[in-house]
């Protein structure tokens, strides 16, 4: 099953709006998490400072790319880790096939990862008879569902206690109905204690990966992400080829934006750094370590020094958590992997423009995410430039994304090809507001252009004057 | 496949426009982040709490008392530690002739061989590199002898730090001890039990790893 679709955006929407039930589970969990971030940035001195180190950081990682993922290699490699490079998501679900199979892996416990979201792994792995196993909290409680994560730190921020509670009693053997979170809890350690003990494989994400030292840094608060890169017999690591940063002393001032702008928390219970398999004489750890780096469109998004930027996400979610479009719409809507403000700029430059082409335009340019963001990504003016580049009118950027032009309309170029040309002339742009101002309420609602605007908008009431006619009657000079 | 998916990756990451601006890395905010010996306990103390970690301060002397105090209240029957453990051997030395209820386990074993009985046990004891003021964290630097998932496992975890290794920063902690020349296997920050809160946000303690984490801060007097 899949379900990342970047169609019907609308249709969702609408859906969305209307379920109550979801838009209040949703309106809780965002007050939250604005609330308690906003704790962790009392001093406007610090976070301006902070903030603009995180950006420094991430720019000159990105500024060296290719160098440093040599250097990660070359590291990593030296400490024992193997490393592979994909350019899809297909040939990276292929090598992690090949790894698990070569092991005869039949179950893998996976520790929370957004890319191996967008790699949909667990169903490939599915399909080839791998059981992928969610360990997250939140993730084994979507994927129980069989849903997709609704927030890429928050999973399960969809569902209340009533919907979970129903879902562990439909699904796991001799569990009886409870909406208590300690004891959902429990369940849940319970269950997949087993499952650690017993799994072939782990795979995990990458927060940051240290070019410096070949280290693979995991954040998390549960022990999951621990329990899955320590107790089976071979780790697998997936990442996005931009989680490479530079040093290890770069590492302090991010890990402090994520995890403070993510949930408010100063940091988390673990961070959790590995630099190598199991060495001779070590009594635990996986004896093989793996790392799959995925470019999956991102040199892409490379390629274009204004895009650039999208880049820089760290993935703390600060973005949505403020957005009022993704609080009022939640994370399923966007269909995409990546919801709120950072999906809709990451999504369509993934996967290009046509498979996504509402996403630029589902914002009022409002700021909130650009504020927040801990590493400064200037997501409106991104959202703007793939509104331009939607139109197929782009007049920047070096290089065209996939999918321009596609919301392009010739009777929208039309039109404003003659609106422009009205508004060159005094005496066309005469004519054209008197016409409006006598025949203007007899246009239809149905008519060409006006029924997009009035799909969500009453329609415009002309005056019956132009505002020049009003303004020589004032008595004022047409000078 | 390898060596062709990283030649086009790199490519054409190397083809692209080189990135404007010059990017200064200024920790300064960082290095503001000063505190006192005993301000930095202190906060330590604080900002851990605050996740329910709880805090034991005592001496060398008393800590093997302490200790088994401390167990015996949380009805602790088998305490596992590192083999050989090398600083909490002044502490659990002559366990056997002390009249305590709690059994002394050690990881002396491959996780193989001994996987049911790291995950019955319900305490263990570790030492740690020291702790950072500003987060409340301890950091773990797991070894031969303490492997990494002592620190994970057991229902409640006992950690012992040092006064006199008390950092204020992680990135103080790194420069100062100038991590990246010897980078373990696995290094790690802990702050606080295993948590979650992805059920209504509501947080509740123990998920996976420990679900009580025991701080004891050994005093020099």
């Amino acid at each position: 099953m899949t379900l990342v679709n970047g169609k019907d955006f609308k249709g969702r929407v609408h859906k969305a709006l209307k379920d109550e039930e979801l838009r209040a589970n949703f309106r809780r969990a965002m007050d939250g998490l604005m609330g308690k971030r906003a704790m962790q940035f009392t001093d406007g001195d610090e976070w301006t400072r902070l903030r603009n180190l995180g950006e420094s950081i991430k720019k000159r990682a990105l500024s060296k790319l290719p160098e440093l993922l040599e250097r990660l290699e070359e590291n990593c490699t030296k400490n024992g880790i193997k490393v592979h490079w994909a350019r899809t998501v297909d040939e990276a679900n292929s090598i992690i096939l090949e790894i698990l199979k070569s092991h005869d892996v039949k179950t893998v416990v996976k520790g929370k990862s957004m890319v191996s979201e967008e790699m949909e792994l667990n169903h490939f792995l599915g399909d080839h008879g791998i059981r992928a196993l969610e360990a997250d909290l939140g993730e084994y409680i979507v994927q129980m569902a069989g849903q997709m994560p609704s927030h890429i730190v928050m999973p399960a921020i969809h569902m209340n206690k009533g919907q979970i509670a129903k879902l562990f009693q439909d699904n796991l053997p001799d569990t009886p109905y409870s909406e208590d979170a300690a004891e959902l809890t429990a369940i849940a350690r319970k269950e997949l204690r087993r499952e650690f003990m017993e799994a072939g494989a782990g795979l995990s994400g990458v927060n940051f990966a240290v070019a410096e030292t070949g280290t693979l840094c995991l954040v998390e608060n549960e022990g999951n992400g621990r329990m899955v890169t320590t107790v089976p017999p071979v780790h697998i690591a997936v990442t996005g080829i931009e989680k490479v940063v530079e040093n290890l002393s770069d590492v302090p001032a991010l890990l402090s934006l994520l995890t403070r702008s993510a949930t408010g928390q100063p940091i988390t219970t673990y961070f959790n750094m590995i630099s190598s398999p199991r060495k001779e004489g070590e009594k635990d750890g996986p004896k093989e370590v793996h790392l799959v780096l995925l470019d999956n469109g991102r040199s892409k998004v490379y390629r274009d020094t204004e895009t650039r930027d999208t880049l820089q996400c760290i993935r703390c979610g600060a973005c949505m958590n403020h957005c009022p479009v993704y609080t009022r719409i939640g994370g399923h809507a966007y269909g995409g992997v990546y919801p709120g403000p950072i999906g809709k700029i990451l999504t369509p430059q993934l996967e290009g423009l046509d498979e996504y082409p509402e996403h630029a335009s589902a914002s009022t340019l409002c700021n909130a995410c650009v504020e927040v963001c801990p590493v400064k990504i200037p997501i409106a003016k991104m959202l703007v430039r793939l509104r331009d580049e939607n139109s197929g009118n782009c007049p920047h950027g070096e290089h065209p994304l996939k999918g321009r032009g596609a919301k392009s309309s010739t009777i929208e170029n039309a039109g404003w090809s003659g609106w422009a040309a009205m508004n060159a002339s005094p005496a066309t742009y005469k004519v054209a507001t008197t016409a409006m101002s006598r025949i203007g309420n007899l246009l239809p609602q149905s008519a060409p252009m006006l029924k997009e605007w009035t799909s969500v908008r009453v329609k415009p009431k002309f005056a019956k004057k132009t505002l020049h006619q009003m303004a020589k009657e004032m008595g004022l000079k047409d000078e | 496949m390898n060596k062709i998916a990283k030649q086009e990756i790199l490519d054409n990451l190397r083809n692209a426009s080189p990135s404007k601006g010059d990017f200064v890395t200024d920790n300064s905010v960082i290095y503001d982040k000063k505190w006192t010996q005993e301000q930095k306990i202190e906060r330590f103390c604080q900002v851990t709490s605050a996740v329910n970690t709880q805090i034991k301060q005592t001496t060398l002397h008393d800590a093997q008392r302490d200790l088994i105090d401390l167990l015996t209240e949380k009805g602790v029957r088998h305490l596992m530690q590192g083999s050989p453990s090398p600083i909490a051997k002044e502490i659990t030395d002559n366990w056997t002739a002390m009249d305590t209820g709690v059994k002394l386990r050690s990881f002396d074993q491959k996780i193989e061989a001994c996987k049911e009985e790291l995950f019955s046990v319900d305490a263990s004891l570790t030492t740690t590199l020291g702790a950072i003021a500003e987060t409340g964290s301890l950091i773990l630097w797991p070894t031969r002898e303490e492997p990494r998932l002592l620190s994970l496992v057991p229902p409640i975890h006992v950690a012992l730090v040092y006064e006199d290794r008390f950092f204020n920063t992680f990135l103080e902690a790194i420069e100062q001890e100038q991590w990246t020349t010897h980078m373990p296997t696995n290094a790690l920050l802990i702050s606080g039990p295993s948590k979650t809160s992805d059920i209504e946000q509501e947080l509740c303690y123990g998920v996976h790893g420990p679900k009580e984490l025991v701080v004891m801060i050994i005093r020099n007097n």
